[in-house]
């Protein structure tokens, strides 16, 4: 079994197998990779990379997917915020 | 109005009432309100996975792709960088290139940051985005971003959410009279009267949330808009008479006793 590491999952900390992919990750969380975007340290990745990149410890991953939004982005909606990009 | 297509970008779509997914009980309540108003461009947020509770369902799940035009907004972006950013995100998620661009100023008014939004627009058109920018009912303004080269604006009619009506209809006049670019008016709507102004006014379709998520009945308040807004744009189409100040009789004056 492959030494863990530490990674970052949409500001989460969780720990993961030191060869693990993008991929994998999705797969152990139940994510279906359909309709989701995946950003790898600010990079947004292809998703035919998913399972091409591998983490490594202190990785940042962003998973995004589409809610329910409109017009309106009223007081609270500020539940919105990932990390800014520094 | 069988012919009376909107085509934005080479896209065709049949509902001149576009409707966003947002402040609804429930997705079924979505959908139920989204399948009364006949519209066909539905908008949606992007945001983060519930990564803890993944029993949570999909708003897609409820949203054949298929059967809509979803249009990914950046809705909450204060900045140029997060609006450019959340709009790679919503392409590489993958429904299409299209996004409905915001760019806001302030968060008590929620009125666009124009300066931003040309900037962002810019960028996004660069690489290839359909880009439909929400902006404010200035004419300078909604030149400026088709000159970049959106194939739409999106001005408002008041405040997001704030169900005043068409705040400035001679503005959002000008606006369908110089711009030569399908103009949907976004944002402010508050009852079925505001949607049918729009159209009488001349926009090409109207986008709301709030005025019918909002309502005490949202599906009924769905159904009341589909024909407001199908009655302004016949109302548009057939032409309104000239107002005059005094009277003009409608029955003839001759056979009179």
């Amino acid at each position: 079994m492959a030494e863990a590491i530490r990674i970052q999952v949409n500001g989460e900390q969780r720990g993961c197998r030191a060869d693990a992919t993008v991929g994998d990750l999705l797969r152990e969380l139940a994510i279906k990779t359909e309709r989701v975007a995946v950003e790898l340290n600010l990079e947004i990745l292809d998703r035919k990379d998913f399972d091409h990149r591998s983490l490594k410890q202190g990785d940042r991953v962003e998973i995004l997917s589409f809610i329910g939004g409109g017009a309106p982005v009223d007081a609270q909606d500020k539940g919105r915020g990932f990390v800014h990009a520094e | 109005m069988q012919n009376d297509r909107l085509i934005i970008a080479g896209r065709e779509l049949t509902s001149r009432l576009w409707v966003g997914t947002g402040k609804y009980k429930d997705f079924a309540e979505t959908k139920k309100a989204i399948e009364v108003s006949g519209a066909d461009v539905v908008t949606v947020a992007v945001r983060r996975v519930n990564i803890t509770d993944r029993s949570k369902e999909n708003l897609l799940d409820y949203l054949d792709p298929k059967k809509y035009t979803i249009l990914p907004n950046t809705a909450g972006c204060y900045n140029v960088e997060d609006a450019v950013r959340y709009a790679r995100l919503a392409r590489a998620a993958g429904v299409s290139d299209m996004i409905k661009l915001e760019v806001l100023g302030d968060e008590r008014t929620l009125f666009p940051d124009t300066a931003g939004l040309i900037e962002a627009a810019r960028i996004l058109v660069k690489e290839g985005f359909i880009v439909l920018p929400y902006t404010n009912d200035d004419p300078i303004v909604a030149q400026k971003l088709v000159d970049i080269g959106c194939p739409a604006v999106m001005p408002l009619a008041a405040p997001i959410g704030s169900g005043l009506g068409i705040r400035n209809p001679y503005n959002l006049k000008i606006i369908m009279e110089m711009i030569k670019v399908p103009i949907i008016v976004d944002a402010g709507v508050g009852t079925a009267s505001d949607a049918a102004l729009a159209m009488e006014l001349g926009a090409d379709a109207v986008l709301m949330n709030t005025a019918i998520a909002g309502a005490q009945d949202p599906i009924a308040m769905a159904e009341a808009m589909k024909y407001a807004v199908y009655a302004g744009r016949l109302a548009y189409k057939a032409g309104r008479i000239p107002r005059k100040l005094y009277a003009t009789a409608s029955s003839p004056i001759e056979g009179m006793l």
